[in-house]
């Protein structure tokens, strides 16, 4: 079998990470590192449902924070490992984003995004309500001060998520080449044009919707462990949403590597910024750097390549 | 085929829209490789009548049975994978897509089952060439002009290598001679064994064209006959032009 340039990529993209985790002793790389993948599993899952099947929805910020109070909820219950809280966190989104994908039935376009919107903000009212997790107060987590293999709890969570977005990647990928993704990119063109050439969309849809889920979920659920302090207004933060949509949006939503993109350079462009300037100010250049795309470039990074692109080859002709 | 060698048997049809008849009983058929028309005045059903059959909607009363099977429940999408292809009034490209990306959609869903993978795309190439795209497949389908869209709607949902091709006003807002255009790639596809319903209001394109005529009228069939019957048929004029 020929081994493609992709999982060479993704081989190299683990390796350096546990270069850096061997090699730096400063544990901001590790907390700035950690932040800029979770916004980039986000933005990949995002992508999934926005991007590839054209429904696009603003709860993405309910799925991340019902990741983190799956994983707070099973930790109060019993100190499961952190893997497992992950795994079940994935599982409830899932699930969740499974009975979203039915909403597709009736919902379509900003009708769908608002009905995404509610249903964040009614599980925000449940969570703020709900006393096992901390309700309006929040919880805590403790986490241990040594781990195994590991320098710090830091440089394992670090390790911990480069390797599930490199996975949400691969996933992201397998699904927009495969024929699914011809199937998706059907839907988002023309629903009822997609069906009548034999799409199954509705099975799409959910498909699509349960896999935002899932990558959402696992996302959210290691959150609590990294900030040690968690409650409704941060699970739900505005900004954690915003940035999810605009990541895709400015990197390019319809090929799998556009959300990788702009997670990555919007990602490291807001940790610059909050060192060096300050922290709230990088939620304006969020909002300006999206406004500026939707204006001038509403295909993103990818977009403006590939018209480039054709440009000179055009131009060569 | 049913036991009466009918490729497609509709029978007492009736789709209601709240309180609104749309369709009264309507029955039905079509041949192997017929060439069939279905006209009437505008809000006649017949647009209604083509999406019971395809699966956009789903009638209230009576049967489509299509190669003996019944398949009235069924959603469109199994439908297009038994061999019921439509194109639509209003052109629906995939604007996202290339032409040719915009045919490997019904190659690689409605004739998934049916094709071999591997000649995917020199199926479609062969099919675009019957509409005279071999030299454009790699063109973005979004900016193609109306008569191009026509043909792109026909040559995709001959991508899904129906058994019947429903063409829903194919030809409508075109010129004369790209009326011809279409009508040509029309026959050629039906002399590919597929059988075709021409729902049209351009009467020149439907009497040349078609083999058999159904007429409806306010939701009820008026009319059934050959070209020459319906052209000469009281109740149709009547239909058409008023007392």
């Amino acid at each position: 079998m020929k081994v493609s340039g992709f999982w060479i990529g993704i081989v190299l993209m683990l390796a350096a990470g546990f270069v850096l985790a061997g090699v730096a002793d400063n544990q901001f790389l590790f907390f700035a590192g950690y932040v800029i993948l979770q916004g980039l599993i986000m933005a990949v899952a995002w992508n999934v449902l926005g991007g590839f099947t054209g429904y696009v929805n603003f709860g993405s910020a309910g799925f991340f924070a019902i990741g983190a109070y799956t994983a707070i909820a099973l930790h109060q219950f019993a100190e499961l490992p952190l893997l497992v809280l992950i795994v079940i966190a994935g599982i409830v989104c899932g699930l969740i984003g499974l009975g979203t994908g039915y909403l597709t039935l009736r919902l379509r376009g900003v009708y769908f995004a608002i009905a995404t919107l509610a249903m964040a903000i009614v599980f925000e009212s449940l969570i703020t309500n709900w006393d096992y997790v901390g309700g309006s107060a929040g919880a805590y987590v403790i986490t241990p001060a040594e781990v195994p293999f590991f320098d710090s709890f830091i440089e394992m969570m670090f390790i911990l998520m480069l390797v599930l977005s490199l996975i949400c990647v691969a996933v992201s990928r397998y699904l927009s080449m495969s024929r699914m993704g011809r199937g998706l990119a059907s839907i988002r063109d023309d629903e009822t044009a997609a069906e009548c050439m034999g799409v199954p969309t509705l099975r799409l849809k959910l498909i699509s919707t349960t896999v935002m889920g899932v990558m959402m979920g696992v996302a959210g659920a290691p959150f609590p462990f990294f900030v040690t302090y968690i409650n409704p207004l941060s699970a739900f933060d505005l900004l954690i949403a915003v940035n999810a949509i605009a990541m895709p949006m400015i990197g390019g939503t319809a090929v799998w590597f556009g959300p990788v993109i702009g997670a990555l350079l919007l990602g490291t462009i807001q940790q610059i910024v909050t060192v060096t300037i300050s922290s709230e100010l990088n939620i304006l250049i969020v909002g300006a750097v999206l406004i500026a795309f939707v204006a001038l470039a509403p295909r993103g990074i990818v977009g403006l390549f590939q018209d480039f692109a054709r440009k000179r080859r055009e131009g060569g002709k | 085929m049913d036991a009466n060698g009918r490729l497609l048997d509709v029978q007492g049809l009736t789709k209601r829209f709240g309180g609104f008849v749309a369709l009264n009983n309507v029955s039905m058929h079509l041949d192997p490789r017929e060439r069939l028309g279905l006209i009437g005045p505008n809000g006649s059903g017949k647009t209604t009548m083509i999406n019971c059959i395809s699966g956009a909607l789903f009638n209230e009363e009576g049967s489509v049975v299509f190669r003996g099977e019944e398949i009235t429940g069924l959603p469109a999408f199994k439908r297009a994978e038994l061999g019921i292809s439509r194109s639509f009034q209003i052109p629906r490209p995939f604007r996202t897509m290339s032409i040719l990306e915009n045919m490997l959609v019904p190659m690689e869903y409605a004739a998934w089952g049916r094709v071999d993978h591997a000649t995917h795309e020199d199926r479609a190439m062969e099919i675009l060439a019957l509409v005279g795209f071999q030299d454009r497949a790699r063109e973005n389908s979004g900016n193609l002009t109306q008569v191009d869209l026509r043909k792109l709607e026909l040559a995709r949902a001959l991508a899904a290598q129906p058994d019947v091709l429903v063409s829903d006003e194919s030809m409508a807002g075109l010129s004369s001679s790209e009326v011809d255009e279409v009508l040509e790639i029309l026959f050629k596809l039906n002399e590919r064994g597929v059988a075709v319903i021409m729902i049209e209001h351009i009467m020149r394109a439907v009497m040349r064209y078609c083999e058999r005529i159904y007429v409806l009228d306010a939701g009820q069939l008026i009319a059934e006959g050959t070209p020459e019957e319906i052209q000469g048929n009281p109740d149709v004029e009547r239909a058409y032009l008023g007392e």
